[in-house]
């Protein structure tokens, strides 16, 4: 079985964008869940959130950013090839429902997961306010996109090299201090700028959701690699989550868990052979 | 004329100061001259106890008098009337427990050699003989099988057998369950799960990989709309259940789970060549005192590990693994740390273990399960140093299901709720193995699954008849 890309379109010099043919993970997808995708034979089994789906059509869209082996093959894949194994859709929605004003907070490739959960919103009827940090003016992506399912769309950059210059949580601040008033906050991003999301949010008593992604195998609860702990219990990522109450998260743990493999990982880059193109011999 | 002797033949395996560095199987199996010595020990007994002590039921003194008699095809024929997976059986059963517990042979002396008998048998008939395979004429309805374990692919095997259109879901990438992702290559090849699950194939039954039920389709959608005329539930048991002890989120804790499946599925022992890592230090404590606690210890010892510990809350006459599992593990140089129970795992600034609290226990009254249960003497906690820790205390049935399909009774415990046929509070719905029991053995696994074929066609056949 292999699931065939019909678009592959660059984003940025580091983030790229995979529509595939899974109707078996589209027919149930929602915003908020994730997939599992194994590129050959000898790859690993890696998580990517799903950054848009069509019932109709069968696809299912991931937007994917080079951090290590898998992804630095995945990005040489092209439009007509294939990937041997991608199953979903895997953990729970993120719930949308009765949120009236929401702000959604993107970070970097987190902007990419905040897109359907931003246009589920809108199509709920809930007012949006989307706040999406980059690094620098390469890296913006989605910016279209998000502009189409938000009411107000603030693009920060790190450098300030477009749109306004800092962080996303000086922007967030902004809004809050304005008096808006929100019932929902959405972050997704890099772990840093998730807690500091969920400081900030948490001394103007704004509930927040935050989606997790550490490193799991099997997505279904059997490995338990992706514990995080919440309000002091062991929750996995995969199966409960991956979005949580930011403000019961054990940011420290999470942390310090990420860091984990990373030395792994280093060695995989260096002395692993990219496969793809040979790829196409079995898929 | 028996063979009177009163030990077993014994098995050839590698030496242990040599497997305990590879993943390679580490016993080789009998030579066709040492199965017939071997079959010649049977004393054929009318009243024929050892089948009495096998879960599916194998016509154990038939085909061991065929061995003797050098018709290595004909034993074969017979193991499979009744068992389609001979050579995982004769690899992995607990049969000190069941079939040679009862051999009479084992009175004075060492039981007949059933497990290796019979793995020397499906061995030479994947050795030999090419299947042809016999796709039944089709009886016109289908039946879903959730899960492509032990149960799941006896069930399907049997109900492909009497004509249904079989198609099993897996969610792995891989099928085999349990056989694929836990039970380390050196005790049990995966080229032969495989060929095992090839011959389900050309047999007709169908499966679906990549498939979660419960996330990419509903059970109920699998009997409202997608046409199945019954299900099978066999999802075993694979959430991981963890100490709830101090420090359990540190780096370099596992699951069993996690750590065999990064080995055994995705081939971690071969990292960098097959992409997925395994992170394993120095000195490794593993806790538990089952067939996984041993898997995972020796799978340490094989990826480098100095010391490897099994952890183990009773003493030696306690631990639950098959007998041979725990004298290879001692052989391979795994240490035994008894009456010893974890209290916290400790670690240093960046969130690496290093260590791990216990304390000495004694056994005290037998508990509910009839074991003695262990009691924690005071002031006896101190540490032992690892960088790794293995968490091999149990495991029970994944609730994706469960918590996905309204009117499925479970327990409290998350196990589906099944009558010995099998069946559950949900019409044309059947459950077996690990997700009916919790974490068991293959061989009741396989039998549940072929309660469970025989119940769904009787089932189906009496709706037809009224239809």
């Amino acid at each position: 079985m292999s699931y065939k890309i019909i678009e592959k379109r660059d984003l940025s010099p580091q983030i790229f964008l995979l529509k595939i043919v899974a109707p078996a993970v589209a027919h149930r997808a929602e915003p908020g869940q994730f997939i599992i995708l194994r590129t050959d034979e000898y790859g690993e089994r890696v998580p990517f959130t799903i950054a848009d789906f069509d019932r109709e059509q069968g696809t299912v869209t991931i937007i994917v950013q080079v951090a290590g082996k898998t992804t630095m093959d995945m990005q040489k894949l092209k439009s007509g090839d294939s990937v041997l194994d991608f199953a979903g859709p895997l953990g729970m929605p993120t719930p949308l429902e009765n949120i009236k004003k929401a702000v959604v907070i993107g970070g970097g490739l987190g902007t990419a997961i905040t897109y359907p959960q931003a246009k589920k919103l809108k199509s709920l009827g809930a007012e949006v306010t989307m706040i999406a940090g980059f690094k620098n003016k390469e890296s913006i992506i989605l910016s279209e996109e998000l502009a189409a399912v938000s009411d107000k769309l603030i693009i920060t950059t790190d450098d300030g090299s477009n749109g306004l210059k800092g962080f996303v949580t000086d922007r967030l601040k902004e809004e809050l201090e304005s008096g808006e008033l929100f019932d929902e906050a959405i972050a997704v991003g890099p772990l840093l700028m998730m807690k500091a999301v969920c400081d900030l949010t948490k001394q103007y008593n704004l509930p927040t959701t935050v989606s997790m992604n550490p490193v799991m195998i099997d997505g279904t609860g059997m490995c338990g690699g992706c514990r995080v702990i919440v309000d002091g219990k062991p929750m996995f990522a995969c199966v409960d989550g991956p979005d949580f109450d930011g403000h019961k998260i054990d940011w420290d743990i999470a942390l310090k868990r990420q860091n984990a493999l990373k030395s792994q990982e280093k060695r995989a880059c260096e002395e692993g052979t990219c496969r793809i193109g040979r790829s196409n011999i079995n898929g | 004329m028996a063979n009177m002797s009163n030990i077993k033949n014994p098995m050839p395996e590698q030496p242990a100061d040599v497997r305990n560095r590879n993943f390679s199987e580490v016993t080789l199996g009998y030579s066709p001259e040492t199965a017939i010595d071997e079959a010649q020990r049977c004393l054929n007994c009318k009243n024929r106890p050892c089948m009495n002590g096998c879960p599916v039921g194998v016509k154990i003194p038939e085909f061991i008098s065929l061995v003797a008699n050098g018709d290595f095809d004909g034993a074969y024929d017979k193991i499979t009337e009744t068992n389609s997976l001979p050579a995982i059986c004769g690899r992995v059963c607990p049969q000190e427990k069941q079939c040679e517990a009862q051999c009479v042979r084992g009175i004075k002396g060492e039981s007949v050699a059933i497990g290796r008998l019979e793995r020397f048998v499906a061995d030479y008939h994947l050795n030999h003989k090419q299947d042809v395979p016999q796709k039944r004429k089709s009886n016109g309805k289908k039946v879903a099988v959730i899960g492509s374990g032990p149960s799941g692919l006896t069930c399907a095997g049997d109900l492909s057998s009497m004509g249904y259109d079989v198609t099993i879901y897996e969610a792995f990438h891989t099928a085999g369950g349990v056989l694929m992702y836990g039970i380390p290559e050196f005790r049990l090849p995966k080229s032969i799960v495989q060929k095992e699950i090839e011959k389900l194939k050309d047999s007709g039954v169908k499966i679906e990989t990549n498939v979660i039920i419960g996330k990419s389709f509903l059970l109920d959608e699998l009997l409202d709309t997608m046409g199945y005329n019954a299900v099978y539930i066999s999802t075993g048991a694979g959430l991981p259940q963890f100490l709830g002890i101090p420090g359990e989120a540190l780096n370099g804790v596992y699951s069993a789970n996690e750590f065999l499946t990064r080995i055994n599925l995705m081939k971690g022992y071969r990292f960098p060549e097959y992409d997925t890592p395994v992170y394993c230090g120095k000195k490794v404590g593993v806790f538990g005192g089952g067939n996984v606690a041993m898997d995972a210890a020796r799978c340490a010892k094989r990826m480098g590990a100095d010391d490897v510990y099994i952890i183990y809350r009773r003493g030696m006459e306690e631990l639950p693994a098959r007998a041979e599992e725990i004298a290879h593990a001692k052989e391979e140089g795994i240490e035994f740390l008894l009456l010893k129970s974890p209290s916290e795992f400790v670690g240093d600034e960046k969130g690496n273990l290093t260590g791990v609290k216990v304390s000495d226990m004694k056994l005290g009254e037998p508990d509910a399960s009839g074991r003695r249960r262990p009691e924690i003497i005071e002031n006896s906690e101190h540490l032992i140093d690892i960088d790794t820790a293995i968490v091999a205390i149990g495991q029970s049935p994944n609730p994706l299901i469960r918590k996905t399909t309204e009117g499925l009774e479970t327990t409290n415990r998350g196990c589906i709720v099944a009558d010995e046929d099998g069946a559950t509070s949900k019409p044309f719905v059947y459950a077996g193995g690990d997700a009916v029991t919790g974490a068991a053995t293959v061989i009741l696994a396989m039998g549940a699954g072929k309660k469970a074929a025989a119940a769904i066609h009787k089932k189906l056949t009496a709706q037809g008849e009224t239809l």
